[in-house]
């Protein structure tokens, strides 16, 4: 191993972190905003909207993502749309992620019981008030866990972006294999890489995930013996 | 409307060429998804272990491949093999072994946690039958284990699948390399084939794995009612 060759090379590994974190960054917020809005449409069952959604949800779930960048980065300038390597990774992450999101909430707010939204409507709150003060907390706390486990699942998918000209983590590891053949030293350096990114987060998500189990005190689901 | 190249698909044996390289992609899948099946059940008993120690390890395991991306995992069986063993591990075979590698783990867990949800008295009831721990598992537990996993082994399975098209990046020639070479070829006759040929790779695995998704979906749907 060629400490001398880690040290430095580490500014680039650096910047290749920080492009493979705000790609992620970015894509994560889109999917989340997607993902809110198209289970918003699936909960309250909107009828053309709900269709699309379906569509949407079915195909992003059941297609890999490397191939859904290939289509948006070799196929579509063909129609004309240009992205550039960047804008075509965020796009395809918050296409990827936004099903995935969209699950995630939708299964959270289904796990309410029905029974408390008809409680809420006949003590004379309004659809809308139902929705906002008594599903959604309810909903977010059930949802936090897979809403976790999709944030790692999206920054770990991250690491196909370098099929498409963008300079993450993956590309200057390959970069200094091919160039170098420093093969030990560059995997070192991106597995720790990797490792520095992904370990925090999960951490911190298991961490959320036992506080927010406090939440599930008094649901049905989790009343032992029913 | 302007002709996009479509033709691109029927000319010679384009289209036989991308089926031929995906068979090549399922190949992989099939082959680390039927060790991971075996592996994963294997480990999923292990983890129920009461021993803290072994829980312990198999938690490390579980930790480094859920953290890991399968791609980087990739690369380092793939390049690492070949420096270190000084062997030249085919791509399909990295594959193998790191998508076994991977499932396995990820196996483990369901078997672990359908293991898991069955009562405890049903062990018990098994054991004060005489039976010994063997002809537990062979009898009572697993035939109840395997309904409940069936979900969610479905879902792991369309999860392979789609993981195995991150092959292409360690060179190995499937159904992404084949379309690379069929646009490559026609770059003069047919300028747009990019968008014809990738468009068909897309639809191919969506047919692939909605099929599997939609059953895992009805199969869920059916043991939760």
């Amino acid at each position: 191993m060629d400490f001398e060759f880690i040290r430095g090379n580490v500014p680039l590994y650096v910047e290749a972190a920080g492009i493979t974190l705000r790609i992620s960054f970015l894509g994560i917020l889109l999917s989340t905003v997607i993902g809110l809005l198209c289970s918003l449409v699936k909960v309250f069952k909107i009828p053309v909207l709900g269709f699309v959604v379906n569509c949407y949800i079915e195909i992003s779930r059941n297609t890999p993502l490397l191939i859904q960048l290939f289509f948006l980065y070799f196929g579509l300038p063909k129609l004309g749309i240009v992205l550039s390597s960047e804008g075509c990774a965020i796009t395809g992450l918050a296409f990827l992620g936004g099903s995935y999101m969209a699950e995630a909430f939708r299964t959270g707010i289904e796990q309410v019981p029905k029974i408390q939204t008809e409680t809420g409507l006949s003590l004379g709150l309004t659809k809308w008030q139902v929705f906002l003060h008594i599903i959604l907390p309810q909903a977010i706390a059930t949802s936090v866990p897979v809403f976790c486990a999709n944030i790692i699942f999206l920054i770990k998918e991250t690491s196909v972006f370098s099929a498409v000209a963008l300079a993450d983590l993956m590309f200057v590891a390959k970069d200094l294999i091919g160039i170098y053949y420093k093969t030990d030293e560059a995997l070192f350096m991106l597995v720790t890489a990797y490792l520095m990114i992904l370990l925090p987060i999960s951490l911190l998500c298991s961490w959320v995930e036992r506080r927010v189990r406090y939440a599930e005190f008094g649901n049905s689901s989790a009343v032992p013996g029913k | 409307m302007q002709n996009l190249g479509i033709q691109v698909l029927f000319q010679g044996n384009n289209f036989l060429r991308l089926c031929g390289g995906l068979w090549q992609s399922l190949q992989i899948a099939v082959i680390s998804m039927v060790l991971s099946i075996v592996l994963g059940m294997i480990l999923g008993i292990v983890m129920t272990s009461p021993k803290k120690l072994v829980r312990f390890l198999c938690r490390i395991y579980l930790e480094i491949v859920r953290i890991m991306p399968q791609l980087v995992l990739l690369f380092l069986v793939y390049f690492g093999a070949a420096k270190h063993l000084n062997i030249n591990l085919p791509g399909s075979w990295a594959a193998v072994i790191v998508f076994t590698f991977w499932g396995a783990a990820e196996m483990g867990d369901l078997v672990r946690s359908a293991l898991q949800s069955i009562p405890v008295h049903q062990y018990q009831s098994g054991f004060g039958l005489g039976m010994t721990k063997l002809q537990v598992y062979r009898y009572v537990i697993i035939p109840q284990t395997v309904r409940r996993l069936l979900p969610s082994v479905m879902n792991l399975l369309t999860r392979m699948i789609k993981t195995t098209s991150l092959v292409v990046l360690i060179g190995v020639i499937e159904v992404v390399k084949v379309g690379k070479q069929i646009i490559d070829s026609s770059r003069y006759t047919v300028p747009d084939a990019a968008l014809w040929v990738y468009g068909v790779i897309f639809i191919m695995y969506f047919a692939i794995c909605y099929p599997f998704s939609r059953a895992a979906a009805m199969l869920d749907k059916k043991i939760k009612d």
